[in-house]
């Protein structure tokens, strides 16, 4: 195998043993994205400034980072016209994180307009593509993250997650995704999308080098007041191939209408792999999910209309001037600015969340979200109580064609209906690869664990990981 | 003469002189040089996360106790959505249902009555940067320094029924906020500012009058002037079968005139919520028991002490507890030199002439305690006179000297000399021929001439009540 196709833990491996440098690593990888980048579309440049490689780190693994991470004097865009040619003064404190362990920064990698998408075609970059069909998305928001990793155009990834933006395109992509409990990882220099849902986490190539990244990037952060002061396991000690006596949670509201037939079987042939392999399944019902989706909308772009008021071409990005006075000079610069510089859907997320907080419609929106979102926890904390992981498909579909669901936003916001509820639970889930559609595109599932117990999720995956080869399946590019 | 009944409600923005900013740890510090004291969090760049500093909540819950209000042990940061380029966030943080403080009372006195000012509420926000504006007006510039720094928005009920009593609350306030020294409470520098709502209804009238509120007035004086001219201007509108619109009006002082700034149909839906970034968390009474622990005694116990611990008249506790620095160098002189009405005289008068000469402050004074009571000490001993006394203290604070120092250097302690002085005497004896001869005729008040005359031959140094004893003696020939 050549370096860029390895995991993380096994290029580890290599360069103990001297077999390989981390520069001979880093440069295999960027030889790989020259090759196949001009096809998948995952970068949206390459890092400015060329690793250390002088020190002897822990971790020189390269990886990409999602553009909406602030990583010092690099272009951090989330994707928008109104950020292009802002360059982060700071690093964000999972960013810190990486480069002391000696993470090999590649570049920044595409994503949806500030995070607000499934497919990843929202980007003011245009489209990423989907390595096993590139006629196809990579998912999103992290679709750049997950193409890349899919891709071999690095060996490990971050991303955000508000909604399903980590998970469902590691399913779309067949990898490894991990959103982690809501106050485990800092956002501190996460460009907010939704403050109280948006958690950054790993996109791997299995499920130990998922373990391995939460190592480098868990912890408390003393400049993120979200950040839970919790002690930090080593993940790794969690890789256990056995399940016995475990106990999964199956929602059966999870099975409905509108679930892929395909998606449907791969997940029941996983339970039924867990089951022989000793788990307990278990039917359980998580009532008020159904909600999730519309709750979401509520909650995120409310947050949303907030967090992405501060982008008003006052002080970075994008700032336009129109020729002629309209209304007077600042109002005018205001508005045209944010119009030429958001896209649609974020026009589309900024008008209903200033819509749900507006007076008169704060109670009967934003409150009432909150209080189903309160609901929705609840039924998770009761399923808990008995069980040591829910297990759901992590999206109804496979991967779509570029452009297919672009114009119809709310079958796209569908494709975020089992990754949602963790995200207004703020516990943690993962995605892990269980299958292939007959078209040849992967199907992943979801794990659900309790508030900081990704150790359980850890486990189970790399149960079945061991146990399943989907995993080690690479696209033809 | 009218018969109408002023309503007012004052709003005080009041900055918290925290070491660090309210959400960052840049220093909370005014007059850098612009743009120069900020960090990624008071920017608003994207990415950055406020975290509460604690100090300033504290000072916060120090601020409610002080003005007898409840307090918030749930502590909750809202949301505050508008643009404007000084708000780099495009929000204010500030909190909204759950103000640190609320339900509380200020004692004021307005001419001779006391009366009660109610306290809504008092919450915490963060302040924003300042635009500054090109001569040109082809462009506005922003220094963001000030962004972020802690204010306490304190806010009464509609409990003022005069512009004069406005001005009083405005005083009383202040007076106690310094006390509290959570602010230096300088309206210059923008550390203090005040916002007014009034309106005026017949006298009689239970509900309110529709009201306009007032904005930029950039002194106490100011709230009152421009209070009056909005009284007026309401009832002149209401005489003449107007109707006051509600609206936000701006005060200019130059012209002594409002001006509309917007009405109500273009005020703002700052679209509350709570914020995200900040989670609401609850503090133990422990906590708010320590603060009040630490509060300092207010100016008005301290007032009434001056007068019942110390014997102090009216007069004199009000000037020593206008200054809470004064009050304390009271105390701290009275310790050593157990006479409060010479010390309260001497600050009152020569000392707070210095302090107002000199534009300082007493702690800016090159004058301890220990230093005036020498002083003191010796006018009392009869070695200066009252009015050298004060000469020696301007050169004192001058110079940096001690009073014996001054008196030694500069040669002005009195004359007791019995054969000095005689000569002095002799010669203001041979010069007032027809003085002598009424004194001999039994007028005595007619010595006082000629302890004057000498006292000014000696260049004010010779001691009057020797003087005095010395001429009578020698007219009588004894």
């Amino acid at each position: 195998m050549s370096l860029h196709q390895l995991t993380a833990h096994a290029l580890l491996d290599i360069l103990k043993s001297r077999q390989a440098t981390p520069r001979e690593a880093y440069e295999a990888v960027l030889e790989r994205i020259k090759a196949v980048d001009p096809k998948v579309k995952a970068y949206i440049h390459l890092a400015h400034q060329e690793p250390d490689f002088s020190r002897e780190l822990l971790f020189p693994i390269p990886i990409a980072i999602k553009d909406n991470l602030c990583t010092k004097s690099e272009e951090i865009t989330c994707a928008s016209r109104i950020l292009k040619g802002f360059k982060s003064p700071y690093d964000a404190g999972v960013i810190e994180r990486v480069k002391k362990s000696g993470g090999a920064i590649l570049g920044i990698v595409n994503m949806d307009e500030f995070a607000f998408g499934s497919s990843c075609e929202t980007s003011c970059y245009g489209s990423t593509f989907n390595p096993w069909d590139l006629k196809c998305v990579p998912g999103g928001s992290s679709g750049g993250s997950a193409a890349a990793v899919a891709a071999d155009e690095t060996i490990w990834a971050l991303g955000s997650d508000t909604g399903g933006s980590i998970r469902q395109p590691a399913s779309f992509c067949g990898i490894v995704g991990l959103k982690p409990t809501y106050g485990r990882v800092s956002r501190y220099g996460l460009i907010a999308f939704a403050s109280s849902l948006d958690q950054i986490g790993p996109l791997t190539k299995d499920v130990r080098d998922c373990a391995l990244m939460m190592n480098i990037i868990s912890g408390y952060d003393e400049r993120d007041s979200t950040s839970v002061n919790e002690p930090v396991p080593d993940y790794t000690k969690a890789l256990v191939n056995d399940v016995r006596g475990l106990k999964i949670g199956i929602p059966k509201e999870a099975f409905v209408d509108g679930l892929n037939p395909e998606v449907r079987r791969s997940v029941e042939e996983a339970l039924n792999l867990l089951k022989k392999l000793g788990a307990v399944i278990k039917e359980v019902s998580l009532p008020h999910t159904p909600y999730a989706v519309a709750t979401y909308y509520i909650v995120a772009t409310a947050e949303a209309s907030s967090n992405l008021a501060r982008f008003d071409g006052v002080r970075f990005g994008l700032r336009v001037q129109p020729d002629k006075v309209r209304k007077n000079a600042l109002l005018d610069m205001y508005e045209e600015t944010r119009s030429k510089g958001f896209g649609d859907e974020a026009k589309r997320r900024i008008m209903l969340g200033t819509y749900a907080l507006s007076s008169g419609y704060y109670d009967a929106y934003y409150l009432r979200g909150q209080k189903v979102r309160t609901l929705i926890k609840n039924d998770l904390d009761e399923v808990f109580k008995d069980c040591d992981v829910i297990m759901t498909p992590t999206s109804p579909t496979v991967s779509f064609k570029v452009g297919e669901k672009l114009s119809d936003p709310l079958s796209m916001y569908l494709s975020d209906i089992y990754t949602i509820p963790a995200n207004l639970a703020g516990i943690p889930a993962i995605s892990i690869p269980c299958g292939f559609s007959q078209s040849g595109l992967p199907i992943g599932m979801q794990l659900m664990g309790k508030a900081f117990d990704e150790e359980m999720l850890l486990r189970v995956s790399y149960t079945y990981e061991q146990n399943t080869e989907w995993h080690l399946k690479k696209p033809n590019l | 003469m009218s018969n109408f009944e002023t309503v007012i409600g004052l709003e005080v923005h009041l900055q918290l002189s925290t070491k660090t900013k309210i959400f960052c740890s840049c220093a909370n510090q005014y007059g850098c040089l612009p743009n120069t004291n900020v960090c990624p969090v008071c920017l608003g760049l994207p990415g950055a996360l406020p975290v509460l500093n604690h100090q300033a909540l504290l000072y916060g819950i120090k601020v409610g106790l002080a003005l007898n209000a409840e307090i918030n042990s749930f502590i909750k940061f809202d949301r505050k959505n508008y643009y404007y380029p000084d708000s780099p966030k495009g929000y204010q943080i500030s909190q909204f249902d759950f103000p640190v403080a609320k339900n509380g009372f200020l004692k004021i006195k307005s001419g001779a009555q006391e009366k009660r000012i109610g306290i809504t509420r008092a919450h915490l926000e963060e302040d924003a940067g300042k635009l500054v504006h090109d001569n040109s007006g082809s462009c506005s510039l922003v220094d963001f320094n000030r962004t972020g720094t802690p204010l306490i928005e304190i806010v009464t009920e509609p409990d003022i029924r005069s512009p004069q009593e406005a001005y009083d609350y405005l005083n009383t306030l202040k007076l106690t906020l310094q006390y509290l020294g959570v602010s230096d409470c300088d309206m210059e520098k923008g550390s203090l500012r005040c916002d007014a709502n009034v309106s005026i209804r017949p006298m009689g009238q239970t509900t309110l009058g529709t009201k306009t509120e007032l904005k930029n007035m950039n002194s106490f004086r100011a709230v009152k002037t421009a209070l009056e001219y909005e009284v007026r201007r309401h009832e002149q509108v209401i005489l003449a079968g107007g109707k006051i619109v509600q609206e936000t009006l701006l005060w200019n002082d130059e012209k002594a005139v409002t001006i509309t700034m917007r009405s109500k149909e273009q005020a703002h839906d700052y679209r509350y919520f709570p914020d995200p970034d900040l989670v609401p968390f609850t503090i133990d009474y422990k906590v708010i028991d320590g603060v009040r622990a630490e509060l300092p005694e207010l100016p008005q116990a301290k007032f009434l002490r001056f007068l019942s611990q110390h014997g102090l008249l009216e007069y004199d506790a009000n000037i020593l507890v206008a200054d809470a620095d004064m009050a304390d160098f009271f105390e701290a002189a009275l310790k050593e030199y157990p006479h409060a009405k010479k010390i309260a005289n001497w600050l009152g008068g020569p000392v707070l002439m210095e302090l107002n000469n000199r534009k300082m402050n007493i702690v800016e004074l090159k004058l301890s305690p220990k230093d005036l009571i020498t002083l003191i000490a010796k006018v009392e001993d009869g070695v200066v006179s009252n009015l050298v006394g004060k000469e020696v203290l301007t050169a004192m604070l001058d110079e940096g000297k001690s009073a014996d120092e001054i008196i030694k250097e500069k040669g002005l302690a009195q004359v007791s000399d019995d054969a000095a002085l005689l000569i002095i005497i002799d010669e203001v004896i041979a010069q007032n021929p027809s003085v002598v001869e009424q004194i001999k005729l039994g007028k005595p008040n007619a010595a006082g001439f000629l302890v004057g005359q000498a006292m000014k031959k000696s260049g004010g140094r010779a001691n009057p009540k020797k003087l005095n004893e010395l001429i009578t003696r020698r007219i009588s020939g004894a």
